[in-house]
């Protein structure tokens, strides 16, 4: 009793947490998703997909013989393609991403749970399994493989940098990356190259803060990181503006080139932009993939 | 110390400037303090180092505008003075005598002399002097007090309209004592009898310093009249330099109002002291003259006022028949003309036309009968001073004019016919004149044998008729007799203007009679044998600075001492009222000149100009906050936290900036979208009372009169506005509700105007009290006197309580009861006009033209009107089928009263009337 109380206590405030980040998952989902979603073309499944006509090498069985007493040729009843593929999320839970530059504009971390779950969802209602790299959490689909990704989303590293984790990854399985990519790309490289290897195939997707791509700063400033590790003075920040967006745009054309060799996808997306946008161009470049 | 004309009072502050430069090298080398910011980029940041390594001092404008900032702190404390009183070193003690002249030519510089007395007693204060004031136009004996004292009554020094005669002097300087003082004179720049003894009984006492402007005095002498022109004579006390001046003519407009009526520029020769010019006025205008002053000259002495004697006074003539041709001298009016046209003015034309310009004088010759019209505004105009002179003849002895009982305009009830002596067909001679008894205003007249009379009306013998009687003939029978009527009178001359009766107006006298009359004025200053016991009544008076004022109780003023006693306390100059005529007393007399006064060379003479003394350490200190601050400001740019607070501030400095003006705008925006939305649609509207529960009751009140037009009429309301009449347009409105609470505010002056606008221009306001009229309008119910209060300043027509014919009975519905939530009878409008007459036949009356543009109930209609959304009453009203038959009645009015406010009086035209007969089954 002395130990339940509390412990049901926080129990409660941490599953307080995620089903309002499950919630607002659910409601941004809500926005794209509008039913089953199909592979859009012929294969295994349960939906009538099309009829076509019969073609040489097509076995007799398959003949739809209703369909086809309605007409002079045979037509063979095709099904629309509905096969599973696990996806698996890593959402970087680094120190780094907990900042905003504004009070008006959410922590990129918040919003990078809030894409990953948005697209969890979208994914689950769509038949695949869903699950998250770097804690282990194999990938699964339903409603309670749901709130175990939103509990674990909520989890917090004290890292400054977070690193990209290829592994627990399913051989020609999908791969959703969503980190600010601040830190050392090497990481990025090794995770990227180990995941194509597999097979695996993905998106890349980078949040980063409005005050990161304008670097709005000027006069004698320290800057230090979220978590402390690192520091850099600068005597007049404004002088540094060009060269760390040389920097940045560096780190992006090196990410894009390493998404372009390994087939992956690659967006920068802005906590300033809205999320909806994002999951669109989220949403459409996993569909996108099936159908090519 | 002293540098120029900067003064330090701590000047050893001043040594700490030389610190300036060890603080120019401590700051210099301290650099702005860094600013820790949190940013993930730093990651990309590692490795990027600065270009140049400058700001790691202070930069040199900042340096400058702290060093300037602490110069301004050292030189602010040391305490600099701008101007010092050179003397305060010296400073004299013992008590200070201030003089002032205090006449009508001091009054212009007032403003300065009392700025550099206050100064002048401050200081005093400061030293604690004792200071006395000693006014010349009123002397007392000086009591030395202390001198803020005498700040406070500063205001009550103001110079006097007159000047200190030779006899005040005099007592002024008896009134000294022999106690030491210094004195301060305060000359008006005009030479005076008995002033050097004055000074030299000053001098005996202490040094004497004379105050005195430098330019001289200008003052204007009565104006006269020469040639029909009114001449204009100013005088200046100075000689020596050319100088041009301009003369204002003041006067009354047809309306009353005080304007300006011309100007006339006069210019003083180099050596002249006199400066002369004529004033060409049409005789209209000069009669309204009321005064000249010189145009920036604020002294008693630079206004003239203006008396009778500029006035040709108006005198129309009406003969009862009209001239025969070619016997002129037979007119009634020949012998009139002859001895009025030189002094006076004279109207002719019909009665009606000559009223309104109000003449003096209006002279009826043989007119018996006059219209109503005519006899009421003869009576009118006789009744606010009017000289009404009639002269007999064949018409009105023929007529019944004051037969058997008096008519109003005529002194004396006249006997049948008349009566003719001396004639072919008479006994007796024609009668000569009696002496003129004492009471008369002829009396004194000169009488002449070879006036005699030979025709005349005869006076009925009355109780009145005695001390009627102004002039009668040997035998007793009346001549001439006069009758008051309010402030004015009615002279009837009981023989004809022309010569065929009477010989009277062939003779000298019939002139000086009409004199005496005061009909022809060719009025002089009166002599003084004519003011003896004359009692001259002040109606304005005149201050110092040549301000008319209204004499209120002043005592009246004996005649003689009119003329021949100098201005005083006890004879202000200004306007007198006596027995018949006004009389101006101005300050400057035409035998007056000006002559500058002349100070013996041991008195030192100073203008009123006193450089100021002005601390500046003040501004030095307030100079040294705001580069501080501006200090802050840089510092923050420099270390790059001004960046989100610079934001902040343009758009607070923005705010600050437009706020009022767009709000103004915004105000005006929605006003005019008011008057659009009202504009384009025909629209209900009330008045704001500021009771929110009275405002939704009228807004629903409204909204469910519109309904009820809209289902039964082709008005189609919109959806009803409420007015403020303090900003909204009302021109767009074709009527207003306006519900009366007794604590609602009343409207603005401007209100009142847009208001009267309104009402003007054909719109209509329905006043409800809401109180079923319990007390009557304007008696003892709260909201009935706030109406009147409320309604007071309005431009409202006469009314009456609404009659069976007007056409709000029938502009839709036939109705006789106009009841609202009360069953009250009395709704008021505007009152018919009084020849409205039934035609035969015509069940109606034609009434008025308009709109009725207020009518007045206190049915509280707008809560038998009020619906809520889905048109279900809001208020009860009765009780059962009754009470909804009063909510129909109801609603029936307010469709009379939309449909009376948007086609007028249509259903007034006679054209309905047929069909109107028909449906009423008659």
């Amino acid at each position: 009793m002395s130990i339940a109380a509390p412990l049901r206590a926080r129990a409660e405030a941490e599953a307080a947490r995620f089903p309002a980040l499950l919630a607002r998952a659910e409601q941004l989902a809500g926005t794209v998703l509008l039913g089953e979603h199909g592979r859009r073309r012929a294969g295994m499944g349960d939906d009538f997909w099309q009829y076509r006509p019969v073609q040489a090498g097509d076995e007799l069985r398959f003949v739809d013989w209703r369909r086809s007493a309605r007409s002079d040729s045979q037509f063979i009843r095709q099904r629309e393609w509905q096969i599973a593929q696990s996806v698996v999320i890593w959402v970087d839970n680094a120190a780094s991403m907990r900042f905003a530059s504004d009070q008006k504009l959410p922590e990129k971390s918040d919003r990078a749970r809030l894409l990953a779950l948005a697209v969890a969802i979208l994914l689950n209602r769509a038949g695949e399994r869903i699950g998250l790299a770097g804690i282990g959490l194999p990938p699964r689909r339903g409603e309670a493989q749901l709130m175990r990704l939103a509990e674990a989303l909520t989890r917090e590293s004290d890292e400054d940098y977070g690193r990209p984790d290829a592994s627990g990854m399913a051989a020609h399985g999908r791969a959703l990356f969503i980190s600010d990519f601040m830190g050392d790309i090497s990481a990025a490289r090794t995770a990227l190259t180990t995941a194509a290897d597999r097979g695996v195939q993905g998106v890349l997707c980078q949040v980063l803060d409005p005050a990161e791509e304008a670097f709005p700063y000027r006069g004698r400033t320290i800057f230090e990181s979220v978590g402390g590790t690192l520091a850099h003075e600068t005597l007049k920040a404004s002088e540094l503006r060009d060269r760390y967006l040389a920097r940045l745009a560096e780190r992006k054309a090196e990410l894009r080139t390493l998404c372009a060799r390994t087939g992956w996808q690659f967006t920068t997306h802005h906590t300033s932009a809205s999320a909806q946008s994002a999951l669109l161009w989220l949403y459409t470049a996993f569909d996108g993939g099936h159908g090519r | 110390m002293i540098l120029g004309p900067i003064g330090f009072t701590a000047p050893w502050l001043l040594l700490a400037l030389a610190a300036l430069p060890i603080l120019w090298i401590l700051l210099r080398a301290v650099p702005p303090a860094p600013i820790r910011r949190r940013f993930p980029g730093v990651a990309l940041l590692l490795g990027l180092s600065d270009d140049d390594t400058v700001t790691d001092r202070t930069p040199w404008w900042l340096l400058l505008l702290r060093m300037l900032a602490v110069a301004a702190i050292i030189i602010g404390l040391a305490g600099p003075v701008l101007n010092p009183e050179q003397d305060s070193a010296e400073a004299r003690s013992g008590p200070i005598l201030v003089v002032l002249d205090g006449s009508w030519a001091a009054a212009r510089d007032w403003p300065e002399k009392e700025a550099l007395l206050d100064t002048m007693l401050a200081e005093a204060g400061r030293q604690s002097r004792p200071v006395a004031v000693l006014r010349l136009t009123d002397p007392e004996p000086p009591v030395f007090q202390a001198a803020e004292a005498w700040r406070s009554r500063l205001s009550g020094l103001a110079p006097s309209p007159w000047a200190p005669s030779p006899g005040m002097l005099a007592e002024a300087a008896a009134s000294l004592d022999d106690t030491e003082f210094e004195t301060r004179w305060f000359s008006d720049g005009l030479a005076r009898d008995g002033r050097e003894r004055l000074l030299s009984e000053l001098q005996a006492r202490g040094p004497v310093t004379v105050y005195e402007s430098p330019v001289p005095v200008i003052g204007l002498k009565p104006a006269t009249i020469s040639e029909g022109n009114v001449a204009l004579t100013a005088l200046r006390a100075r000689t020596g330099t050319p100088r041009e001046i301009t003369v204002e003519a003041h006067g009354l407009d047809p309306s009353g109002t005080p304007r300006l009526l011309a100007t006339l520029p006069l210019t003083f020769e180099a050596d002249a002291a006199e400066a002369m010019g004529e004033l060409v006025l049409p005789a209209e205008l000069r009669a309204r003259l009321t005064r000249f002053e010189i145009r920036g000259q604020e002294h008693a002495g630079a206004v003239t006022l203006t008396d009778d004697s500029l006035r040709r006074r108006e005198v129309a003539l009406i003969a009862g028949r009209e001239n025969r041709e070619g016997l002129e001298l037979l007119s009634p009016l020949h012998y009139l003309e002859q001895a009025l046209e030189p002094s006076a003015d004279l109207l002719d034309g019909a009665l009606l036309e000559i009223l309104p310009a109000n003449p003096d004088v209006i002279i009826l010759a043989d007119v018996a009968t006059l219209s109503g019209a005519e006899q009421a505004g003869l009576l009118e105009w006789v009744e606010q001073g009017g000289l009404l002179v009639r002269f007999a003849g064949p018409r009105l002895a023929a007529s019944d004019v004051s037969r058997s009982e008096e008519a109003p305009l005529m002194p004396v009830r006249l006997r049948a016919g008349g009566r003719t002596v001396g004639g072919a067909m008479s006994w007796g001679e024609p009668k000569s004149l009696a002496p003129f008894p004492e009471e008369s205003p002829f009396f004194g007249l000169e009488l002449r044998d070879d006036v005699t009379v030979s025709a005349q009306v005869m006076a009925q013998p009355d109780p009145t008729l005695a001390e009627r009687v102004v002039a009668q003939l040997t035998d007793g029978t009346p001549l001439v007799t006069r009758k008051r009527i309010g402030t004015g009178q009615v002279v009837l001359f009981h023989v004809t203007a022309n010569a065929e009766w009477s010989t009277l107006p062939l003779s000298g006298l019939f002139v000086q009679m009409l004199e005496r009359l005061a009909i022809s004025s060719a009025i002089a200053l009166p002599d003084l044998s004519e003011m003896q016991g004359t009692t001259w009544k002040p109606a304005e008076v005149l201050d110092g600075f040549g301000k008319l004022r209204d004499a209120g109780t002043l005592p009246g003023v004996d005649g003689e001492t009119l003329i021949t006693d100098r201005l005083g306390p006890d004879l202000l100059p200004g306007l007198y009222e006596g027995p018949d005529r006004r009389l101006a007393l101005n300050v400057l007399r035409d035998e007056t000149g000006l002559t500058p006064a002349a100070w013996p060379a041991s008195v030192p003479v100073l203008g009123l100009e006193r450089p100021n003394e002005a601390p500046l350490g003040g501004w030095l200190l307030a100079l040294a906050m705001v580069l501080l601050t501006a200090d802050i400001l840089a510092s923050l740019a420099l270390s790059g936290r001004l960046l989100p607070a610079r934001a902040t501030m343009a758009i607070m400095a923005a705010l600050l900036l437009q706020m009022p003006g767009e709000a103004r705008a915004q105000e005006t925006q929605e006003s005019i979208d008011k008057a659009l939305r009202a504009a384009s649609e025909v629209a209900l509207a009330y008045v704001i009372t500021g009771d929110r529960q009275l405002d939704q009751t009228s807004n629903a009140g409204l909204r469910g009169l519109g309904e009820t037009l809209f289902f039964r009429t082709s008005v189609e309301p919109a959806e009803p506005i409420g007015v403020n009449l303090e900003e909204d347009e009302l021109a767009v409105y074709p009527m207003l509700y306006w519900p009366i609470t007794p604590d609602q505010p009343l409207p603005t002056a401007e209100a009142y105007a847009k208001l009267n606008d309104y009402l003007r221009t054909g719109g209509m306001i329905l006043f409800d009290t809401r109180d079923a009229n319990v007390s009557g309008f304007g008696a003892s119910s709260p909201n009935g006197q706030k109406l009147q209060r409320i309604a007071a300043p309005l431009d409202i027509p006469p009314l009456e309580p609404i009659p069976e014919d007007h056409v709000l009975t029938r502009t839709f519905y036939l109705l006789q009861d106009f009841p609202g939530r009360f069953m009250g009878r009395g709704v008021w409008v505007e009152a018919a006009p009084a020849d409205a007459e039934q035609v035969e036949g015509m069940p109606f009356r034609n009434l008025n033209d308009n709109v009725t543009p207020v009518v007045i109930g206190g049915n509280d209609w707008a809560a038998a009107w009020a619906m809520d959304e889905r048109g279900n009453p809001l208020y009860p009203v009765g009780r059962g089928f009754s009470g909804e038959r009063q909510r129909e009645l109801a609603y029936r009015f307010g469709v009379n009263l939309v449909m009376h406010v948007l086609t007028g009086n249509y259903k007034s035209d006679q054209v309905h009337v047929p069909a109107l007969l028909d449906r009423l089954g008659q």
